[in-house]
């Protein structure tokens, strides 16, 4: 809250500041008779020169502040106790904060840590002193950065030049996040996976059969071996998103776009277009819902009118069809580009030559813009084996390596996150797996877009 | 004069098709045939995919339009002082309304229960708080009788609303005997009434369904978006303004447009991974909190704000830079004075489609914990909360028949706002995109 304080201040300080800077700004052009051209920048750039002096190194220190802070506290806090009253780091230490720190915002009105009524001055005191500390320089900095900055404000000092490569700088600056952000999920998977391979070798990974990340909690336990073969999972997942889905999704797909391309009266179109595309702006989490809860039980009960004794409440067949309808306004959009994209000459040659719309679609089009259909065929793909709340509530948690889909699969989506939520022990195999899980899931969808990216520039190119 | 040998035997001349023998007449019926059936195949995808959308909508809305609504029942409550175990005098006294905040209504409850006879025990837990808030409002009310309307149980209300199948055997049907008796006994004597329920839409997640709300998880994702847009907004667009106006052709410009473009097709969950990884191991953020499930959504959309800033920026005629070039601004001001206010409406509807996205996603905060049971309207940024969609997912989790009713409901008010931002972003783009 305070660091909140200090921030609204240091803002409205470097407000003062930008007024300061165009005050002189304008008292430079009074001096100069009121005449514009005297001062080489307006007064504007004066002021806004002044406020970034001043305000970037003050948010520098405020932002590091709020980043590792805490930390630094933490540090403090617990090195104020004995070695021997400390508790394990991990969990321990991190229960133990939490009661401190819900101590001291008055959140909770006892601990039940011992250690914690103890601990709570330190903590509030270590808090201010760094809060205090810390706004105190952000403060300090501003100052110099504001004054220095008003003190080279001349007639002739270049003061456009100076913020627009300022500004220039700042838009380099938030380009290059998207670079960290692919660089931070690079490296924090690779990191996680790494860990988790010292434990497990990759090769039992990615070929083992058996998958359950049980670890034994105590040494005698039995039926919990931790076995971490992904094979079933990767099979769910393909089988889900790559055959159920999509043998909803293509043919659904195509022949929409076909026909809102060929023969909807573009009034029809119109509106149709737009209905299509509100199947892709449905939450996933809803479409999770109905499938859990409208088209299972369907599936189910149609696999016991089959004869099917056993069948699961939560089939592939579910969670693949649901999914295949959410996939198909993205199938429909990339055809309907790909057919967009066939030369016109050539679909009136064929109709010239008395072949009907439909033998012109079959014989012309779809051949011609078959690249380009892959490769959005592709991308869909790579978007339904990431997807991953539908699977987590439509598909089941068991990894069966099967190919009847009215039995249970489960998927690398719905094992991630069926690892890393509940109760989870950090450090373990089971946790790492996820990030091991992750990566596999990462490096296939990169690749089908990658790939796809690359045939459908090609077929573009073909036709240009 | 040269005559042409006439040749030894005649080429067979080719006759033209007769189109009208039978063979041709079919084969042609044939293929119009083929054509129609091809045609209504079409239309066919068409009608399968938009009824399957109808479907959804239909269910959904027919599941969850009572959970607008909750049951209530009416009952005399004599506000007995001792009973409450406050002292009147002490009530006019300037402690009044805390110590009428701290009284006994579960005692009061209890006894007013009695005079439902057989059905007693049939409202709901958090009933009491009706009364706290009947007497807080009035004071006056104290050692008086007065009739109120509270809530009754999930399983009665359910009953009122028609959602079990009385005539299915007892075992099957999911509500006991004594649920139904105590619920004709109610019907019966005219006790109970359909109320709008206010807690659903204000009030926090709770165990009972009958007190559930979406309000808390409204305002998580209210703060959440707010963290989201703060970021990603600046980001992508300047992102974009640099890739489009200022940057050198080289390899940094290749790399960012490379990283970008893969972003955008990266699986929502691997940002979940991502926020888990660094912002919470690595760097020791809150977990739950707003702020973190805010950055890890700003990192998820900004490829979607700047692909399409990217467009809008492009679309605006290169003589509006070169005009203002002409007459002497710089080309930062160029940017900011005409590109950027002409490209507005474009890089308004990205950004507005994209934040709706922000808002149904549901995937990468569930690893960044923000699926944690909150009971109370988050705090601030750093404070645990929940989102929208996390709630709907929680919801559907949840054993208890009641949730059904209130997952459709919470699903109902999210697609109503999705809908509104998706409707919002279309107006902009065809009330203020310029062709040149």
């Amino acid at each position: 809250m305070r660091l909140l304080i200090a921030f609204a201040l240091v803002l409205g300080l470097a407000g003062l500041a930008y007024l300061a800077g165009r005050a002189r700004g304008n008292r430079m052009v009074t001096v100069a008779g009121g005449r514009m051209g005297a001062v080489h920048s307006r007064p504007v750039y004066h002021g806004a020169y002044v406020a970034v002096l001043a305000l970037a190194p003050a948010l520098l220190v405020l932002a590091g502040w709020g980043i590792v802070g805490e930390g630094l506290i933490e540090g403090q806090v617990l090195g104020s106790l004995s070695a021997a009253e400390r508790p394990a780091p991990g969990n321990d230490s991190e229960a133990l904060l939490n009661e401190v720190r819900g101590l001291v915002n008055g959140d909770l009105p006892q601990a039940f840590n011992p250690l914690a009524p103890r601990l709570a001055p330190v903590y509030a005191a270590a808090r201010s002193n760094g809060d205090l500390l810390a706004s105190a320089l952000a403060v300090a900095l501003l100052a110099m950065g504001g004054l220095w900055g008003w003190s080279r404000l001349r007639p002739d000092f270049r003061a456009r030049n100076r913020v627009e490569t300022q500004v220039r700088a700042l838009l380099l600056v938030s380009s290059v996040v998207a670079i960290l952000t692919t660089f931070g999920i690079v490296l924090s998977l690779i990191f996680e996976s790494i860990r988790f391979f010292q434990l497990v070798s990759p090769v039992e990974f990615l070929t083992g059969l058996q998958w359950s990340p049980q670890t034994a909690i105590r040494a005698d336990q039995v039926g919990s071996t931790g076995a971490f073969g992904a094979v079933p999972l990767f099979w769910g997942t393909i089988f889900i998103g790559a055959i159920i889905a999509m043998a909803v999704a293509i043919p659904l797909g195509l022949m929409s776009a076909i026909y809102l391309t060929q023969y909807a009266d573009p009034r029809v179109r119109k509106w149709l277009k737009p209905i299509l595309e509100l199947l892709a702006g449905v939450p996933t989490v809803v479409y999770g819902f109905f499938a859990a809860l409208t088209i299972a039980p369907l599936v189910r009960s149609f696999a016991v009118a089959l004869g099917m004794t056993n069948a699961s409440s939560d089939s592939a067949l579910a969670a693949g069809l649901v999914m295949g309808v959410m996939i198909i306004p993205f199938v429909s959009s990339m055809a309907d580009d790909s057919l967009a994209a066939v030369p016109r000459a050539m679909r009136d040659g064929s109709l010239a030559m008395g072949a009907t719309p439909s033998e012109t679609v079959k014989k012309v089009l779809v051949p011609a813009a078959l690249p380009g259909i892959m490769g959005g065929v592709l991308l869909a793909v790579s978007r339904a084996i990431g997807e991953t709340m539908i699977v987590v509530m439509a598909a089941g948690l068991a990894a069966n390596l099967t190919a009847n889909p009215f039995s249970s699969v489960t998927t690398v989506t719905t094992q991630i996150v069926a690892l890393l939520t509940g109760d989870q022990e950090f450090d373990s195999a089971k946790t790492l797996s996820a990030f091991a899980l992750g990566l596999v899931l990462f490096v296939m969808t990169l690749v089908l877009n990658i790939y796809a990216l690359a045939v459908v520039k090609r077929y573009r190119e073909a036709y240009e | 004069m040269a005559t042409l040998a006439a040749p030894a035997a005649p080429i067979a001349e080719r006759q033209p098709t007769d189109w009208t023998t039978q063979a041709m007449r079919s084969r042609i019926a044939a293929r119009y045939r083929a054509e129609r059936n091809f045609r209504r195949l079409g239309a066919a995808a068409l009608v399968i995919a938009a009824s399957f959308l109808a479907f959804l909508l239909f269910t959904i809305v027919r599941d969850g339009w009572t959970g607008f609504q909750r049951t209530e029942t009416r009952i005399e409550v004599q506000f007995d002082a001792a009973t409450l175990g406050v002292d009147p005098a002490a009530v006019a006294g300037p402690q009044g309304q805390a110590l009428l905040a701290r009284a006994d209504y579960q005692a009061l409850l209890l006894k007013a229960a009695e005079q439902l006879g057989p059905a007693d025990d049939t409202l709901s837990d958090a009933a009491w708080m009706e009364l706290r808030e009947a007497l807080m409002d009035n004071p006056a009310l104290l050692g008086k009788r007065a009739s109120l309307w509270v809530p009754v149980r999930s399983s009665i209300d359910l009953l009122a609303k028609g959602k079990y199948d009385l005539a299915a055997p007892a075992e099957s049907r999911g509500v006991t005997d004594r649920e139904v008796s105590d619920w004709r006994w109610l019907e019966g004597k005219g006790l109970l009434r359909t109320g709008f329920n206010t807690t659903f839409l204000f009030g926090a997640d709770s165990t009972e369904p009958e007190l559930a709300g979406i309000g808390g998880a409204a305002l998580g994702s209210l703060l959440t978006l707010a963290v989201t847009i703060a970021i990603a907004f600046p980001l992508g667009v300047f992102s974009a303004v640099w890739l489009e106006e200022f940057a050198p052709k080289g390899r940094l410009a290749d790399i960012i447009e490379l990283s970008i473009n893969n972003l955008a097709a990266v699986p929502s969950i691997i940002f979940g991974l991502l926020g888990l990884a660094f912002f919470l191991n690595f760097a020791g953020m809150p977990r739950s909190a707003p702020l973190v499930g805010g950055i890890t959504l700003a990192l998820m959309i900004m490829p979607v704000i700047v692909i399409a800033s990217r467009v809008a920026i492009k679309a605006v005629p290169p003589s509006i830079r070169d005009a203002a070039l002409g007459i002497g601004a710089s080309p930062i001001q160029v940017v900011f004075h005409h590109v950027l206010p002409l490209a507005l409406p474009g890089i308004m509807t990205g950004t507005i489609i994209g934040i709706a996205r922000a808002l149904g996603e549901t995937a990468p905060l569930l690893l960044i914990g923000m699926r944690a049971f909150v009971t109370d309207v988050p705090q601030g940024f750093t404070s645990p909360a929940t989102v929208l969609p996390m709630q709907v997912f929680l919801w559907s989790d949840d054993v208890q028949r009641g949730f059904v009713e209130k997952t459709s409901a919470a699903i109902m008010v999210l697609m109503l706002v999705l809908i509104a931002m998706n409707s919002l972003a279309i107006y902009l783009r065809n009330r203020f995109e310029r062709r040149w």
